[in-house]
């Protein structure tokens, strides 16, 4: 167990508005929405030096693979001055008194946090300057700190911190505008890669996964629900369930009607049966035996196929809505040299992540402990005080490592419904779904139709753009993760920009999936700015930096609201163009795009994409046989987050992944619904790409350019799709319009 | 019903029914969590253990066939940690969730003992059934070949430059 004793608080930092403050200096806020988006950080407990120096650094944020349980100890450590060989990690439990902001999403950790923890960090240092001044009697500016010790040059002195650890706790807090940040020339920890703290716990087994947890008394649950969302329970053989070998109980959970034409981004707990169990292999098999009457509800009569067609009707109609007109679209098309048109599709698709959705809760008392992989514990606190009509204070939430998240864990269904079920069975549980109720019960990327046509001079400049989007929602407004802001690219990039949209309702649950809306409209964009290009005899490269030449005007003046990658009120500033413009540079040249005679079959494709303020240009070189069988031989990929790569070991591997990741999407992905059920429930109908099938190589370069550091969770994943739809093309002169890709007769090699 | 299994060397008496798959019998009866559930269907194969040194999918073997083969699972791999596997993953960073990781160690050690010194090819034939929903797969590989004590790869090469574009 950790030594509570040896915590000190940074107390100074203890009022939000100084940090704030602070955190909108001037670097931070040259970034934009980042810096000052910060959270009101009021971090109480972050650093705890034990007498032998051991250090250890609380990482306040959910972990699900992104990296984060090395990255925020990393800026704390390297202002602090301590090895980080000598860093213990360790996570923090929801307490949003002491750390605020405790969520993982929309690549927001590295703007919001590179600021305020390199801050933590500093605040520690100066405590310790301080106190080995005082036990010294010498003035603070002739010590020097390094490798958790402070010095005095003079006289040949040394103390480590764990000997000032208890004098530290003691002390005042510094004034926050004396603190002194390290010159980035030395830092020994930022910058540098390091190895993930857990990876030595995975590679031996040791590691706790949520799916791993347990207590003392714990029973595991299954969960039953309709396929058709809101479906009821009419009647179930819950007696002859009960009587079932390792069957401890089994009941139904009653829930109200949610009657919204369009759900909710998280509608809450869902009606069903739980049954309990002493393992969870009895509950499962148990469940095998289930025989339930269910009142479906209305939404039975939803399918794809109605969708489809509804969509196609919606494309002839006039728009339901203008979301955004800037000069004459419509006259600019129609007196254009030439007009291009093209019709895109995408469909829903499932996050998926490894480890299905699990919780373990302990109802007792009326209070409730839960320990969750929840990618905002905040939110699935809320839900769980609402739903059990608890006070919020009275629910502990453990944080514990997730297996991927990739947005899927935003939302806390499954957090609920362990909460009910423990309470309502009396004894703690683990709930764990089965891949088919994590694929049949998520929160679906929405699919969409998007017909654009855009119009270019006799130049063949562009000049005219246009697209109605066919989307989901009620009226004016949109389902979750299915809108598209005003100032999606190439708005203000071309004179004449019209954007409308038309909805129709649905069934199924829809949010936020790794680049939420990015990940589908740059296949669009991208690939439909590639047929421009084709269609005005231009190189798909020279074609791209021709468009965004044309929108370096003020990138400040640019809209925040909206726009690629926005989600859950988290506005990126609008687009740089030499920003873009520079990492499309950087790609054509390592790619040596256009310099290298490629044999037939192969071809090279470009697409860039801005989203959660990072800049991607990615180039996909693809060879592709008569049978549409495609091999990946090369990807290469120019990223632009910033003057700082914090840890560049796990930013190269989550580049790598969201290349795999998106390769995934562009192919083989795609969920159907079929009488209001989801159709697909498991990894053979909804394919992840395979070891074999993945590129040979991905080449990955940064630019690093004068901003502070943005996240890269999400930003490299989008330009890959179009990067890829585009190579096809130059490999094959056939142009797909949808994805999934194998609908279209393609596989990998 | 009661099985005497031989896992990681030592001898396990577990009372439960005959069709109950060895990853639940792992997981919930011994308290060996590094054998994780995916899928259920053999599609993932996080939940890869060494059956008389043969990689198997847990999920998909009954208990009733275990017999006296011996099981061997990641804690099991070897006795402090240090299987080559085990130091490279740590070198090479493989890992982002980790959940699939401990299938794809066990799919490797088998695939080393088989074949010290694997091709590209080889490792993609004996890691193609191995899921990594993040997509680790090119540091996998990485990882394998220094196990193995294979010449550096080429994606090494890049990895290297990209991570020293990154400094």
């Amino acid at each position: 167990m950790m030594d509570r004793r040896s915590f000190f608080k940074i107390t100074a930092f203890g009022a939000g508005g100084v940090l704030l403050s602070l955190a909108a200096a001037p670097e931070a806020e040259a970034q934009g929405r980042g810096g000052a988006n910060a959270p009101p950080l009021d971090p109480h407990f972050y650093i705890s030096v034990a007498s032998d120096g051991t250090v250890t650094i609380m990482s306040k944020n959910p972990e699900t693979g992104q990296g984060i349980r090395n990255m925020l100890p990393m800026l704390i450590a390297e202002e602090l001055d301590v090895d980080w060989k000598s860093v213990k990690v360790m996570q923090a439990n929801l307490d949003d008194k002491k750390y605020t902001a405790q969520s993982s999403g929309g690549s927001t950790a590295t703007p919001s946090s590179w600021v305020p923890m390199r801050q933590v960090g500093a605040a520690g240092r100066a405590l310790f300057v301080t106190a080995a001044a005082q036990s010294w009697n010498v003035p603070e500016s002739e010590l020097t700190t390094a490798s958790g010790k402070v010095m005095h040059q003079a006289s040949s002195r040394s103390v480590g911190y764990g000997e000032l650890a208890s004098k530290v706790a003691t002390l005042p807090a510094p004034d926050v505008k004396s603190l002194k940040m390290k010159d980035p020339a030395d830092y020994k920890i930022i910058g540098h890669p390091q190895t993930g703290y857990d990876v030595k716990s995975i590679a031996t087994g040791k590691q706790q996964f949520c799916m791993d947890v347990t207590t003392p008394g714990m029973m595991f649950a299954v969960f039953e629900k309709c396929g058709v969302f809101g479906g009821k329970v009419v009647s179930a053989n819950l007696d002859e369930i009960k009587k079932l070998p390792g069957v401890k109980n089994a009941f139904v959970i009653e829930r109200p009607d949610v009657t919204t034409p369009v759900l909710p981004g998280e509608p809450g707990l869902e009606n069903g049966i739980a049954i309990i169990a002493e393992n969870w292999w009895y509950a499962q098999s148990a469940r095998n035996k289930l025989k339930v009457t269910w009142n479906e509800g209305s939404r039975n009569t939803h399918s794809s196929a109605s969708y489809a067609d509804h969509a196609a009707e919606l494309m002839k109609a006039t728009p339901q809505r203008t979301i955004r007109s800037d000069g004459d679209a419509e006259g600019a098309l129609k007196t254009a040299a030439k007009v291009v048109e093209g019709s895109y599709s995408y469909p829903f698709i499932a996050h998926a992540p490894l480890e299905p959705m699990t919780c373990t809760a302990s109802f007792k008392d009326g209070k409730c402990e839960v320990w969750t992989n929840s990618q905002q514990p905040l939110r699935g606190r809320k839900l769980i005080a609402d739903t059990l009509e608890i006070p919020e204070a009275d629910i502990h939430v453990n944080m514990v490592r997730g297996g991927g998240g990739f947005g899927r864990r935003l939302t806390n269904d499954y957090m609920v419904e362990a909460a009910a079920i423990s309470k309502q069975a009396g004894v703690p549980v683990k709930l764990i779904w089965s891949r088919e109720d994590d694929m049949r019960h998520d929160y679906y990327r929405p699919g969409g139709w998007q017909k654009i046509t855009a119009g270019l001079d006799a130049s063949g400049k562009l000049v005219a753009w246009h697209n109605h989007f066919v989307s989901w929602g009620d009226g004016d407004s949109f389902a979750s993760s299915a809108a598209m802001g005003p100032t999606e690219f190439p708005q203000r990039f071309v004179p004449n920009y019209s954007l409308q949209t038309s909805v129709q309702q649905l069934a199924i649950r829809t949010g936020a999936l790794r680049a939420p809306s990015s990940n589908a409209f740059a296949f669009v964009i991208q690939s439909f700015i590639d047929e421009i290009a084709h269609a005005a005899g231009k190189d798909p490269v020279a074609f791209r930096l021709e468009i965004l030449e044309a929108g370096r005007a003020p990138a400040a003046a640019a809209p925040p609201a909206g726009g690629g990658g926005g989600r859950g009120g988290f506005a990126p500033p609008g687009m740089n163009a030499d920003r873009m413009i520079g990492v499309v540079k950087l790609a054509a040249e390592k790619s040596e795009w256009g310099k290298r005679k490629l044999p037939a079959g192969t071809g090279m494709g470009i697409a860039f994409h801005f989203s959660h303020m990072g800049y991607f240009a990615e180039v996909a070189e693809v060879q592709v046989d008569a049978a549409k069988k495609i091999k990946v031989n090369k990807v290469w990929v120019a990223g632009d987050m910033g003057h700082t790569i914090i840890n560049p070991s796990a930013c190269t591997n989550l580049i790598e992944g969201a290349i795999i990741d998106g390769l995934s999407e562009l192919m083989a992905q795609e969920i159907t619904v079929d009488k209001g059920k989801v159709v697909q429930g498991n990894y053979n109908t909804h394919q992840l790409m395979r070891f074999a099938q993945a590129p040979a190589a991905i080449e990955v370069h940064y630019l690093k350019s004068n901003n502070s550091p943005t996240g890269v969770g999400e930003p490299a994943l989008p330009p890959i799709l179009p990067a890829l739809a585009n190579a096809v093309f130059a490999a094959t002169g056939a142009r797909v319009r949808a994805t999934p890709f194998a609908k279209s007769g393609y596989s990998w090699a | 019903m009661a099985y005497k299994l031989n896992v990681n060397g030592q001898t396990k008496t577990v009372d439960v029914p005959s069709d109950m798959p060895l990853l639940w019998v792992l997981r919930d009866t011994l308290n060996l969590h590094a054998t994780k559930y995916g899928c259920g269907i053999g599609q993932c194969r996080a939940c890869t253990v060494h059956l008389a040194g043969k990689p198997v999918q847990a999920c998909l073997t009954p208990i009733s066939l275990v017999k006296d083969q011996p099981v061997t699972t990641l804690e099991g791999l070897s006795p402090d940690g240090n299987h080559p596997l085990q130091v490279a993953w740590q070198d090479i960073d493989v890992p982002q969730c980790g959940y699939c990781q401990g299938g794809q160690i066990m799919a490797a050690a088998a695939l080393l003992a088989k074949t010290p010194h694997p091709t590209d090819k080889e490792i993609d034939t004996a890691m193609n059934g191995n899921l990594c929903r993040c997509g680790t797969y090119l540091r996998i590989r990485q990882a394998i070949h220094k196990a193995a004590g294979n010449p550096v790869t080429a994606q090494a090469k890049t990895e290297l430059n990209a991570q020293l574009a990154g400094e």
